[in-house]
């Protein structure tokens, strides 16, 4: 487990983080949102000792993080960068030597990992001539081959197509089922709310939520539903108890007090017109998200 | 599922392998180390050819004069029986020059050519009184000068065609944010001296290439004589170059690590530069001068320059030589340390070029 407490930096006046705390837990995958500008990256390189912090500490398994542990992180650094003249293979294979295994072992492992990143017909290309895809699916190679039991990786998603992103999700999963503790950054909401386990949610250098996916969407769900129907549902503004949020004639979404005023709701846009769909609606990240960071 | 990590050393290897398989896998210098070797050996060859080749003159002689003269270099004897047939082989252009006992000449031969005597010939027949030289190592002006010439000329190249890479690479690397990756994975120290072992042996190599050339075409050419006194004073280029080029890479590397793109670089590695051309010009200038000569082979960036062309000459005693690497040691030691705190200092560093009190700052 790795846990970060009460993190803090400042540039100058600017506080950019502010007692940031969490925590990344083996085997699950910990999806790290926020605006831009919120203090991801910056949280992130301090954990990799890339920056410094003003104050609090990063442990892993509850010891204080040394240099040595450090290295063995896979890190996807936010501006992406490989040398761009050398082959594909030969680049991940020099830094997984970095990382200590022999010649063998380190060409045997970016094979692996390029041809499971979907890169293995391109194996001896130099990296500038691949398409920005294709070096974004080398830059998780390069984070991920020297098997790191600890994952940093900024933004990940950034800039591949749907069917990419399929194939990083299922590298990660499969290396967070190894038990890697793997934390990573995107503003594809979409991604890290089906992908994730845990999010952390940051805004203006503060951590404003944590934990568990489902825990938060509970802590976050409201009796808000969602009605579709061929009438006009107009009358729901009168209705006792009930909020509107949104509204467009037969389509509405509100708030009600309680489960009882759900139901008379339902009794009475059945007898209004015909009901399409009547639902409970589940807060979705984006909503958590907005809600939260407001 | 970890290994164990890369200690300093072998991380430092590992870069410095990487350092020195790009650099020379790439075919301009391969292309350009050929041109050079290749050029080497043909100029030598060359220059003894035409040398040498200028030097024989065709002799007809009978066969006593032909026995005196048979030691003789330059000279390619044809056997004439009589004088009256000597002669006429110089009548009719066979040889340049024919030699026929002569009691009446002082030294019992004359020579007969057609307009002019070839002045080898003469010297080689006259008696040459005896010379007695107060200052026989005094008139080594060009030996002297074309040997500061060639040390100069060969620091200066690699300092520059080995040197400036390094500042290259190193902004590459923070260019292209690779450099993020290679700091979380090895210590930014190693990834210095990795840089800079790995272009010095490369130059260091090509030296040795070069005075590999230089041996083999003078040892082909037969000019031995100068190779064995080259030898030491070679020897001690070389140990004084890789403590000069340590020195230069390892500046190198800390001021290319002050910017972060390419387009910024030719204006902080101009110091450098300048460092690497000035005892290039003050040993050309100077080379007669022993005070200026002397203090040059004891300042870091000139010694291995100067301090061979004074044991060249043997005008530096034993110690000297010892005494200046030291003091090149010592400077590279220090010049290290501080290029280390300015490379870590800087290498995370984006954007605007990187102030020396931000890069020296503890």
């Amino acid at each position: 487990m790795l846990t970060i407490t009460g993190i803090t930096k400042t540039y100058g006046e600017r506080r950019a983080l502010d007692d940031v705390s969490f925590s990344v837990a083996r085997g699950r995958l910990t999806g790290f949102v926020g605006g831009n500008g919120a203090g991801k990256t910056t949280t992130m390189r301090i954990i990799l000792g890339l920056l410094s912090r003003d104050g609090g500490s990063v442990t892993l398994d509850g010891a204080e993080l040394t240099a040595t542990q450090r290295r063995a992180f896979g890190y996807m650094p936010e501006e992406r960068g490989l040398y761009p003249k050398m082959k594909v293979l030969e680049q991940i294979v020099y830094l997984a030597r970095l990382h200590g295994f022999d010649k063998r072992t380190a060409t045997d492992k970016a094979t692996l990992i390029l041809e499971q990143l979907g890169l293995g017909e391109r194996l001896n290309d130099a990296i500038e001539s691949l398409s920005l895809g294709n070096q974004q699916r080398a830059q998780i190679a390069a984070a991920l081959v020297h098997d790191p039991d600890v994952l940093i990786l900024d933004e990940p998603f950034s800039g591949l197509d749907p069917l990419a992103v399929e194939t990083v999700v299922s590298v990660l999963q499969d290396r967070a089922r190894q038990g890697a503790a793997v934390l990573f950054s995107s503003h594809q909401l979409d991604v890290v709310e089906r992908l994730c386990d845990d999010l952390v949610i940051i805004a203006g250098g503060t951590v404003r939520a944590a934990g568990e996916r489902e825990a938060l969407r509970r802590e976050h769900s409201t009796n808000r539903y969602e009605l579709a129907s061929s009438g006009d549902a107009g009358w729901l503004r009168e209705e006792p108890g009930v909020t509107v949020v949104e509204f467009d004639t037969g389509y509405a979404v509100f708030d009600v007090d309680d489960d009882e005023t759900a139901q008379r709701v339902l009794r009475r846009s059945v007898a209004e017109g015909a009901v399409a769909s009547f639902a409970p609606q589940h807060p979705s990240l984006a909503q958590i998200f907005k809600e939260v960071v407001r | 599922m970890n290994v164990k990590p890369l200690s300093m050393v072998q991380a430092s290897y590992m870069v410095a392998e990487r350092e020195m398989v790009t650099r020379v896998r790439s075919k301009a210098f391969v292309i350009s180390t050929l041109i050079l070797v290749v050029g080497i050996i043909v100029g030598i060859v060359a220059m003894n050819f035409f040398a040498s080749n200028s030097d024989t003159t065709t002799v007809a002689a009978s066969d006593d004069v032909a026995a005196q003269l048979a030691d003789a270099d330059g000279l390619e004897l044809t056997e004439a029986p009589t004088p009256e047939e000597a002669r006429s082989l110089v009548q009719d252009g066979e040889v340049d020059a024919a030699v026929v006992p002569d009691d009446a000449s002082p030294t019992g031969l004359t020579v007969i050519a057609q307009s002019e005597a070839p002045t080898t010939l003469v010297q080689l027949l006259s008696q040459a009184p005896t010379v007695e030289l107060l200052e026989p190592d005094g008139g080594e002006g060009p030996m002297r000068y074309i040997l500061g010439l060639a040390f100069g000329i060969v620091f200066m190249m690699s300092a520059m065609s080995f040197g400036a890479p390094v500042a290259t690479s190193v902004v590459e690397e923070k260019q292209t944010r690779v450099v993020e990756i290679l700091m979380t994975a090895i210590p930014t120290r190693a990834l210095l001296a990795g840089k800079v072992i790995g272009n010095t042996v490369l130059a260091l190599g090509q030296i040795v290439l070069i005075v590999a050339a230089v041996s083999v075409s003078l040892i082909v050419t037969d000019q031995t004589e100068i190779l064995a006194g080259l030898g030491t004073p070679l020897l001690w280029f070389a140990l004084f170059f890789v403590t000069g080029f340590l020195l230069i890479a390892t500046l190198f590397a800390a001021t290319g690590a002050m910017v972060s793109r390419q387009e910024d670089l030719s204006s902080v590695i101009a110091p450098i530069m300048y460092i690497v051309m000035i005892p290039y010009f003050l040993v050309i200038f100077f080379n007669d001068n022993p005070l200026v000569m002397t203090i040059m082979s004891y300042v870091p960036f000139s010694s291995p320059v100067s301090m061979p062309i004074r044991l060249f000459f043997h005008e530096a005693q034993w110690w000297e030589p010892i005494a200046s690497i030291v003091i090149s040691l010592v400077a590279c030691v220090l010049v290290i340390m501080l290029a280390a705190k300015v490379y870590e200092n800087s290498l995370l560093r984006m954007g605007s070029r990187v102030k020396w009190s931000e890069a020296l700052k503890a």
